[in-house]
């Protein structure tokens, strides 16, 4: 099997918050130029592993290797260098709110570059177009809905030209055509720019039509990896409840308590 | 948890969160050097913590020196002393009033506006998208608000001072008849310039402390909107409770 | 970019009339702000017993008008007397050498100054001159106590020896 070597390397990662293990061994390769998608039950750890992979977390051990660097030895300067190549789409946007949607998109640029003003204002215009919203460029974010938001939000991730492109929960409270929209602009992107992908997401029909291959992560492990299609037909338990949205299974309807009956019958006897 | 124990323990909690704000401080210092060169930064926020502030110092100054004016006639003249206006009041002003009333309302006012901006920056992922864009916020969202409170705070206070000594000279010279020549002189004769100073160093000392308990509530805030909420709280009490405290300390040292 | 530019006005004419603030209370309400101390000037020295309260920057007078100001304040452990340096503006030129110097009050509370008196001699002080004739502060606590001891020997002896007021609180005294 001639797989290109990963972008992203993950080999027995350990992380923990409070005390709480999330991750206990984890083992990930992210492809490169590819879209991967990282699925999950709630609180698996899936943002946490986007923060670890973009340097805002740091391992406790095990080996987490990004575009040839080593995370754990980067420093400051290091890792910024790095994440200018890296692109980040949050949850909400996360739109500077004084700055316009124009100038939000060239932020990127004026910080790291010293390309004149009319470069800038080509660049910003052209990723605007890419996203359907050059039109909005003297909006402010407070003027945007969800979608569009997003949607500028991903045209700001892409101004630099970025060689990996994180999204975090970019489905969530979208109404379906701008779910289309988003999805479609993922795929587009990615096959356009020849960006690597990774998506972060629980929604499993919508990401899995896009996705060249999912991860699926429980227990702070991966449960289970491959091809869309393959997760589908998988026999597993785990694969099983998550993909057909049951709600009993490995992950337990009831979070534990003592005995139903006993706690019933106990009331009022200083409980 | 008898009372002896809740004491140790929130002793305890204050000494960290001196040593976490002490910190903090020298973060922003090291950030300092980078962030003078968006300069434009510094000066928008010079505008927002200091000329936004101007009229509720004014007015508050001339308030204070008006009652100073009234309540200072009253007790002099009991003493036949009613000449040494002047002085009272610039001295009052200058070394205690002005230093220690700016800072209070640059808390709530300013104080207030600066944790929250930052505090929302915080819960609405800004902050991190910054980072992520191997943008360093603290250089280009805190110093510059940090640095704006330290510049605008002396000025507020100096203008707080004049504006009282004026309110004063409403009162004393023009409603209570005061000899005008003998309010300035007496004033001139008995202030010296280092009261000027020490209330200087003051209201200098008392701006890095509010600037600096704004900021860091505000970068440290919990990120929902009742967190943020708490941070603008946060930063009025432990300012007027700082400011109060260091007065105590910078007086006694001048003494 | 407009916008900036009315921010860029707003926050200078706010530095600006902040400083014009500090300006302000540091010349215009100190002793030693801009209205005093640049004009020439000639320094006198004059020996006092007892200075009270007297401090410097307070001002010298000569007839009721300002002539100079306290600039220097020191202790001569030779003699034991204050020794005060008095900062006279050039335009008094013509203060006679044998001239007095005495220390008053202002008002009932007021602070300490200086007051000339004019001699008869044909010399004038210059820089470096010293004032022959002072005499002290009123010390409140010095008058009680001779008036005490007045009352004292009063009552103690039958016949009253002259009139307490041989006995002048301040003495007026000689050098050399």
């Amino acid at each position: 099997m001639n797989t290109p070597a990963a972008i992203v390397e993950i080999r027995d990662l350990h992380y923990a918050v409070n005390g709480r293990p999330i991750f206990d061994g984890l083992d990930v390769d992210i492809a490169p130029g590819r879209i991967t998608a990282i699925m999950g039950p709630s609180g698996t750890g899936k943002t946490t592993l986007l923060r670890l992979i973009t340097g805002q977390l740091r391992a406790y051990s095990g080996s987490l290797i990004v575009a040839g660097q080593d995370m754990s030895s980067l420093r400051r300067a290091g890792l910024y260098a790095l994440r200018r190549r890296m692109g980040m789409l949050f949850q909400n946007g996360a739109l500077l709110t004084d700055l316009s949607v124009f100038e939000n998109v060239a932020f990127p640029l004026r910080e790291h570059t010293d390309l004149t003003e009319r470069l800038i204002r080509q660049l910003v215009l052209t990723k605007l177009q890419a996203v359907g919203l050059r039109g909005a460029a003297d909006l402010m974010p407070a003027e945007l809905s969800g979608g569009m938001g997003r949607r500028v939000a991903l045209a700001r991730a892409i101004v630099m030209d970025p060689e990996i492109l994180v999204y975090d929960e970019p489905f969530v409270g979208l109404d379906p055509i701008s779910l289309g929209v988003i999805l479609r602009l993922i795929r587009r992107l990615n096959d356009v720019l020849g960006l690597t992908s990774i998506v972060v997401s629980h929604d499993v029909t919508e990401i899995s039509s896009v996705a060249d291959s999912v991860y699926l992560l429980s227990g702070g492990k991966v449960a289970a990896h491959g091809a869309p299609r393959d997760l589908k037909s998988s026999s597993s338990p785990v694969v099983r409840q998550f993909i057909g949205g049951l709600p009993d299974g490995p992950v337990p309807f009831h979070f534990p308590a003592a005995d139903y009956f006993g706690e019933l019958l106990s009331r009022g006897e200083g409980h | 948890m008898n009372p002896v124990t809740e004491l140790w323990s929130s002793l305890i909690e204050a000494l960290v969160a001196l040593g976490d704000v002490s910190r903090f401080l020298l973060r922003l210092i090291l950030a300092t050097p980078r962030a003078l060169l968006r300069f434009d930064l510094i000066v928008r926020q010079i505008f927002n913590s200091g000329a936004l502030s101007l009229v509720i110092i004014m007015l508050s100054g001339l308030f204070v020196g008006m009652v100073l004016g009234l309540q200072g006639f009253q007790l002099l003249q009991r003493f036949g002393s009613e000449e040494a206006l002047g002085v009272a009041a610039a001295i009052g002003l200058v070394k205690e009033l002005s230093p220690v009333i700016t800072a209070l309302l640059f808390a709530g006012r300013a104080g207030t506006a600066l944790a929250s901006e930052i505090g929302l920056m915080r819960a609405t992922d800004q902050l991190s998208a910054m980072e992520m864009m191997a943008v360093d916020p603290i250089e280009r969202v805190v110093v510059p608000r940090f640095l704006g409170g330290v510049i605008a705070m002396p000025l507020l206070a100096a203008i707080f001072s004049v504006i009282g000594v004026y309110g004063a000279q409403l009162v004393g010279v023009q409603i209570m008849h005061v000899d005008s020549g003998s309010f300035w002189s007496q004033m001139r004769a008995g202030v010296d310039i280092r009261d000027v100073n020490e209330g200087l160093v003051k209201s200098c000392i008392f701006g890095v402390a509010c600037s600096l308990i704004a900021v860091y509530q505000g970068y440290y805030a919990i990120p929902t909107a009742e967190g943020v909420g708490r941070a603008t709280t946060r930063t009025v009490v432990s300012s007027a409770v700082m400011v109060l405290f260091l007065d105590y300390l910078l007086t006694s040292a001048f003494l | 970019m407009r916008k900036s530019n009315t921010l860029n006005l707003g926050t200078g004419a706010f530095v600006l009339l902040g400083f014009a603030a500090l300006a302000f209370l540091t010349t215009q309400i100190t002793s030693r702000g801009l209205h005093f101390g640049s004009a020439p000037h000639y320094d006198v020295t004059a020996k006092f017993d007892n200075i009270g309260d007297l401090k410097v920057g307070a001002p010298v007078s000569m007839a009721g008008v300002e002539v100079g100001r306290v600039s220097h304040i020191e202790l001569d452990l030779k003699e034991y007397k204050a020794v005060v340096l008095l900062r006279i503006n050039s335009r008094y030129n013509q203060i006679p050498t044998d001239s007095d110097a005495s220390i008053y009050t202002q008002g009932l509370l007021g602070g300490k100054f200086i007051g000339l008196t004019a001699g008869g001699a044909d010399t004038y002080l210059k820089d470096k001159s010293e004032i022959d004739f002072t005499q002290s502060a009123f010390v409140l606590e010095n008058l009680i106590g001779q008036l005490l001891a007045n009352f004292a020997k009063g009552s103690s002896s039958s016949n009253s020896s002259g009139s307490p007021a041989t006995d002048a609180p301040a003495t007026t005294e000689k050098h050399k």
